[in-house]
């Protein structure tokens, strides 16, 4: 017993104190900044891309295809996109995750992720997930494990990973949905109880990432129910899981109770 | 005996010295070699038509059911043999017509057993009948297999019957964060008698989308045939298409990549410590090996800006150095995930609790290892000493040989404590690399994907890299206009899950987490 308490006292504070200032690493790639007002239409980023996530005239990344691999911004001549480790990137809408010339940082965030009263209401202080691995390569797997564990412990929050659908309030998907998988999904997320969510983990699950295009997948169980949370990444980082949840269930960057909408209008 | 083309891991040869013998020769010459101490590291299908070859056949991926002229046309069957003392792979090759006469040979699995899962996905995936092979299932469901009625629900399982025998499936979704995958228990009471594995649940045609674009910008899609194995596969990509591209990674480039190799196997060992943990109720080990495997990959993101490195390791220059300050972190970061590891594992690995759970748990025995063609850590954990980075390393790339060390057991124990062994082991090998780094410096080549050159045509290419489960292995080869024409990839999972199948015979299937976490296979990584 005393070997067990010298190892706590080891590892000390594992947590983090505030996953919704935490930064993550410089290196890291998160929103993209764009700036067209050098582009000489030479298109290497557009060969670059794996995803097919930008598109020129006028210069947009589709954060819901993008890998956040960089090899758009390695082969851009003129810097016209840089990526920042802004990782607050979720969203709500699919539209919204869409970035232009015109995107800031705070005007990103502001916009991307909308709560919806009764989200809050029925789910603030507790949201139990299922996770449904449908093709993912286990990047997304071990990354929405890994915000179960000491330093992100999403449990703190009231949100827990769940081991059956029947316990679930809603079905966290990753992967791009293989053909072989796409009846368990469908499966899995009808038996979660109503009311229920559907959350998208990263860029195969969101638009199919790197496998949109391939025959093995079947992605028609997104054309049924519509998705609620959007988490961009090739993985996600556990703290743009974090920053996402909670903004669905809080509002605006989780920070406590919803901006006003006339608030919210004035700064987007 | 006919002479087979001999060649070193990463070493590219024209086709046209690959050997093309008849079916039953190559039968005989297998076992032969196999009876030898050689062993099998790639054994697949090419269709005639991708290398240019049997008319104008219109390109397009390996699959049967695609046409019924692609259907008629025959393949092109590659051996290759792995000696690993003499760190040299052979190879040679065969026509099969996919049906009718000639179609079928004698299983080679009957005389090799290694030989199991390659020779049900050749069948699978052309059509080919190895005649006399006692298990042929399908593997993955790819696109015209499926086309054809072959479905995941209508898998033949093997069952038994009998007083109080009762059939238990689980899967493929499971009741924690995981992939997909079936496991059809046989059990009399809570024992086990028989566990079918199928998977194919994680098929996305990983292999066909190598063949799709510039064939020097795949790193990404290498990234993502098994997520927590980026760095390793993305190596193995990496050797194949510089290799053909006459494109000779710099010592300092093997530094780099040896140092993320090994960064990527302390992290996922720790995850499985974590997990095994986990699975045992001791939160502790739980716990502390999480939060140390958070240190390590936070290091990666340091350097590449992902916590699995991608965005990295790239053909023609990786993106990203490590200087002397990234160097003195690392360095800081290795020396708190040495202590924390060594001090968590004294405790963990002498409490009874968790070694009554370890210990005699899921045994795979040497024999059986051996027998069923076992690589990696799991075949280290039986007394197996196959190492590719002892054994076949690639000239240049690689900085440091590590010590092999195994384990005798083969439980769930040896399986565990390996890991903290390697763990050690592969930090004394960063710290070699990042001193050899200090010392010889090099600017990164800039030119990226981009700047490969063109590819070397009706060419052949293997690479093996030691991922964390164990031996990776890529196939590349390009047709007469340089295009990528076959691209196969063995994960070491497609070794190893039968072992895991074999080892919960006669345990309790309560202790089945516990052994599949002890192997930690990829389904990702196996399906493709």
């Amino acid at each position: 017993m005393f070997d067990l308490i010298r190892l706590r006292r080891l590892q000390g504070r594992q947590y983090i104190p505030n996953p919704l200032t935490a930064a993550v690493g410089e290196r890291f790639r998160g929103l993209p900044l764009l700036d067209d007002s050098g582009c000489g239409d030479c298109a290497l980023c557009l060969a670059a891309c794996p995803t097919g996530a930008i598109s020129s005239a006028p210069l947009k990344v589709d954060l819901g295809r993008c890998t956040f691999c960089g090899e758009c911004a390695h082969a851009c001549p003129q810097g016209s996109i840089r990526f920042t480790n802004e990782h607050r990137i979720a969203a709500t809408s699919r539209e919204r995750l869409v970035v232009g010339t015109q995107t800031t940082a705070e005007g990103y965030r502001s916009a991307a992720l909308e709560a919806r009263t009764e989200i809050r209401r029925l789910f603030g202080r507790s949201l139990k997930l299922r996770s449904v691995s449908a093709g993912g390569c286990n990047g997304c797997e071990m990354e929405l494990a890994a915000s179960t564990n000491v330093n992100f412990d999403i449990g703190r929050f009231g949100i827990e990973i769940v081991a059956s659908p029947r316990h679930a309030d809603a079905v966290v998907v990753s992967g791009p949905v293989t053909a072989s998988m796409a009846a368990a999904l469908e499966e899995s997320f009808a038996a979660v109880p109503e009311p229920k969510l559907l959350i998208a983990f990263g860029a195969c699950a969101i638009s199919g990432g790197l496998f949109a295009g391939s025959p093995a997948v079947d992605r028609s169980f997104f054309a049924r129910h519509p998705i609620d949370l959007y988490l961009p990444g090739c993985p996600p980082h556990p703290l743009t899981f974090i920053d996402g949840l909670l903004g669905l269930l809080r509002g605006k960057a989780g920070a406590g109770d919803p901006a006003p909408a006339a608030e919210r209008a004035s700064r987007s | 005996m006919s002479q087979w083309l001999t060649l070193r891991n990463g070493e590219p040869a024209r086709l046209d010295r690959l050997p093309l013998l008849s079916m039953s020769e190559l039968v005989a010459e297998v076992v032969a070699r196999c009876e030898e101490g050689e062993r099998p590291v790639a054994f697949f299908g090419v269709a005639e038509g991708d290398l240019g070859r049997g008319g104008e056949a219109e390109r397009g991926g390996s699959e049967p059911g695609g046409g019924s002229e692609r259907a008629r046309e025959g393949i092109l069957l590659v051996v290759a043999l792995a000696d690993d003392r003499a760190s040299l792979l052979s190879l040679a090759s065969a026509h099969l017509p996919r049906s009718g006469r000639g179609s079928s040979y004698p299983a080679l699995t009957s005389y090799v057993p290694a030989f199991h899962h390659f020779e049900r996905e050749l069948h699978e995936e052309f059509g080919v009948e190895p005649s006399g092979h006692p298990w042929l299932k399908p593997v993955r469901y790819p696109v015209g297999a499926r086309a054809k009625g072959e479905l995941p629900e209508r898998y033949p399982f093997f069952i038994a019957t009998g007083e109080g025998v009762h059939e238990v499936g689980v899967g493929p979704v499971h009741a924690g964060v995981i992939e997909p995958g079936h496991f059809r228990f046989m059990c009399r009471g809570e024992t086990v008698d028989h566990l079918e594995i199928q998977l194919g649940y994680q098929h996305r045609g990983v292999e066909s989308l190598f063949r799709e674009g510039r064939f020097a910008e795949k790193a990404p899609l290498a990234e993502s045939i098994a997520g927590d194995s980026a760095i390793a596969h993305t190596t193995a990509y990496l050797a194949c298409v510089e290799a053909l591209a006459g494109f000779a990674a710099s010592p300092w480039a093997g530094r780099t990549r040896t140092i993320a190799l090994e960064l990527e196997r302390i992290a996922l060992h720790l995850g499985t410590l974590s997990a095994l943990a986990g699975d045992v109720a001791y939160l502790t080990g739980s716990a502390l090996f999480g939060g140390v495997r958070t240190l390590v990959i936070n290091t990666t993101l340091a350097v590449c800006g992902s916590r699995f490195g991608r965005g990295w390791l790239r053909p023609g220059g990786d993106r990203y150095a490590i200087d002397g300050d990234l160097s003195l972190r690392i360095e800081e970061a290795l020396a708190t995930v040495e202590h924390r590891t060594r001090r968590g594992a004294e405790v963990m690995f002498n409490s009874p609790s968790v070694l009554s759970r370890f210990q005699g748990t899921g045994r795979v025995d040497r024999s059986i290892a051996a027998q069923i063609g076992m690589v990696g850590l799991a075949a280290r954990a039986s007394d197996l000493p196959r190492d590719v980075r002892r054994d076949h390393p690639i000239p240049g790339a690689q900085a440091e040989v590590p010590e092999v060390v195994t384990l005798e057991s083969g439980d769930v124990y040896a399986r565990a404590y390996l890991r903290f062994l390697e763990i050690g082991r592969s930090i004394a090998l960063i710290r070699a690399s990042l001193a050899r780094l200090i010392e010889q410096p090099e600017p990164l080549r800039g030119t990226g994907p981009r700047g490969v050159g063109p590819l070397a045509p009706d060419s052949i290419v293997l690479s093996l890299v030691e991922g964390h489960r164990g031996e990776i292995v890529h196939a590349a080869l390009t047709d007469s206009a340089g295009r990528c024409a076959r691209y196969k990839i063995k994960d070491p999972s497609f070794n190893n899950w039968f072992a895991l199948a074999l080892a919960v015979r006669g345990e309790g299937i309560s202790d089945f987490p516990l052994c599949n976490k002890s192997f930690d296979l990829s389904y990702a990584g196996h399906d493709l």
